[in-house]
């Protein structure tokens, strides 16, 4: 039994997922937000500024304009049933980003590093970027994030031990490492945030462990125990450090800790956070030769 | 929330403190990178009347052109502290009672908002449809052929836009505030 891919169908499926992406924020982050909009107290900057960042949320949705003009780098995570050419994937997935750029449901946002030029659609080299799998489903699963430029900034990767932060290579070292990164990043990636961290690997797979968390609901658990410790400990102090939406003071710096782990070499240990800001903008799709459905 | 309107004067601006919430009305310019550095080196005349008393807006938009009119669709704020080596000298050369932007900016911008009588801004990050919607109208645009949509000098109409003082005339500055109290409470919990 194989998988048939209409290209067309499969395309115009895509140019969805990225309206929905750029213009729907997740109904998990509207639910964080909201409640956290209600814990600042009455008439504080952070308790008005949630409020604008939930009414902006709204009228993207009502009008389907994005919700933020940085429609950041897109993200893919595609798992595949065996058979299906990442060939055809791939020019379908550019053809739908171009279709996406010139509905404005995303920013021309990929620039040429060497000359400069900007290409105006949104594709180019690593533009859009893919990552795959293969599964055993008759089923493509297609994530797609919307990474804005100023989170991204903020992102970092720390190498164990840490004498500085007297961090050594363990949980409670990784714990260190992103409270100091948090601090440092202040405001500037519009917080309130959700940290993915990856511990472990080498420096891209570390990375790539940390932006997959980034597609966990923030209402989920973590499978392992001892990570799921860790997620809580991060979620409660991080927000001990006041920073609050924008930088403005609060208690709400982080909307979620979600924490990963691959293994690594014995000589290093790194720890990777992809800090993302409160427009989380994330959409999966699930597309079968006979239905197609978001989440 | 306190209603600003532009043009302010000096007077207004110096009774602003840094943590007040403000409504923006009135005729603005945006104004990035390309902007900058143009005022800064060739203090261009054409944009004396226009800046003076009003707010300068980091902010390279997205708009939109129907029946010969300019519209702003998505008009958040972008980071402001790449303005830092030229914004003090901006707000003298042309008297300037607002920057506005988001992120905060270094100390000199801060010596200059105590000198001259200006504050700064902070826009939300990240609300950009309902900070374009409270663009009402677009009154022109200067250089856009030159430096392009996002980095031309849009003369903007707004209601009600809503902003943060997070840097006021009197030398404070909410970033210094929040930063110092979050760096104690990072090296408790770190352990150093
Ligand atoms: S960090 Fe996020 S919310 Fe802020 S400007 Fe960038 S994409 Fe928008």
């Amino acid at each position: 039994m194989s998988f048939k891919l209409d290209v067309d169908r499969f395309r115009d499926a895509v140019v969805e997922l990225i309206r929905k992406a750029s213009t729907q924020l997740p109904a998990d982050v509207m639910k964080a937000m909201e409640t956290a909009r209600d814990n600042e107290e009455k008439g504080s900057p952070a308790n008005s500024v949630l409020d604008y960042m939930l009414k902006n949320a709204d009228a993207a949705k009502v009008n389907s304009t994005p919700i933020c003009q940085d429609t950041g780098t897109n993200i893919y995570f595609i798992t595949i049933p065996e058979g299906v050419s990442l060939r055809k994937i791939e020019s379908a997935v550019a053809d739908a980003t171009r279709i996406a750029t010139g509905n404005a449901y995303l920013r021309p946002n990929a620039v040429d590093s060497v000359t400069g030029k900007n290409s105006g659609d949104n594709t180019g080299v690593m533009a859009p970027y893919y990552h795959y799998e293969e599964w055993d489903k008759p089923t493509i699963k297609v994530e797609l994030m919307l990474k804005g430029g100023g989170c991204e900034n903020v992102s970092d990767q720390y190498k164990l031990p840490d004498s500085r932060l007297k961090a050594d290579r363990n949980l409670d070292g990784v714990y260190k490492c992103i409270i100091d990164a948090i601090n440092k990043a202040q405001g500037l990636g519009c917080a309130p945030g959700v940290a993915g961290i990856g511990i472990g690997g080498d420096r891209t797979s570390g990375m790539v462990t940390a932006k997959k968390q980034l597609f966990r609901k923030l209402n989920d658990t973590n499978s392992d125990p001892e990570l799921e410790k860790l997620e809580n400990r991060l979620y409660t102090d991080l927000n001990k450090l006041g920073i609050g939406p924008m930088g403005f003071g609060g208690l709400t710096t982080v909307l979620g800790v979600k924490v990963g782990a691959a293994h690594r070499l014995p000589a290093s240990f790194f720890v990777s956070l992809a800090y993302s800001c409160w427009a989380d903008r994330r959409c999966t799709m699930f597309y079968s030769e006979s239905e197609v459905s978001y989440d | 929330m306190i209603k600003i309107n532009l043009p302010v004067s000096e007077a207004d601006i110096r009774k602003l403190k840094m943590g007040d919430e403000v409504s923006l009305n009135g005729i603005m310019l945006t104004g990035r990178d390309a902007a900058h550095s143009w005022m800064f080196k060739d203090k261009p005349d054409e944009v004396r009347e226009l800046l003076k008393d009003t707010v300068i807006y980091h902010c390279g938009p997205v708009v939109k052109k129907t029946n010969d009119e300019w519209h702003f669709v998505a008009a958040g704020p972008t980071t402001s502290i790449r303005e830092e080596p030229y914004e003090g000298q901006v707000i003298k050369e042309y008297g300037i009672r607002g920057v506005m932007g988001k992120g905060g900016m270094g100390e000199k911008t801060l010596k200059a908002l105590n000198e001259n009588g200006s504050v700064y801004f902070h826009a939300v990050g990240g609300a950009a449809t309902l900070q374009g919607q409270a663009v009402k109208k677009v009154h022109g645009v200067i250089k856009l052929e030159e430096f392009g949509v996002p980095e031309a000098l849009w003369i903007i109409e707004v209601e009600d836009f809503q902003a943060v003082v997070t840097m006021d005339s009197h030398g404070n500055s909410l970033h210094k505030e929040i930063k110092a109290a979050s760096d104690k409470v990072a090296n408790e919990l770190i352990g150093i």
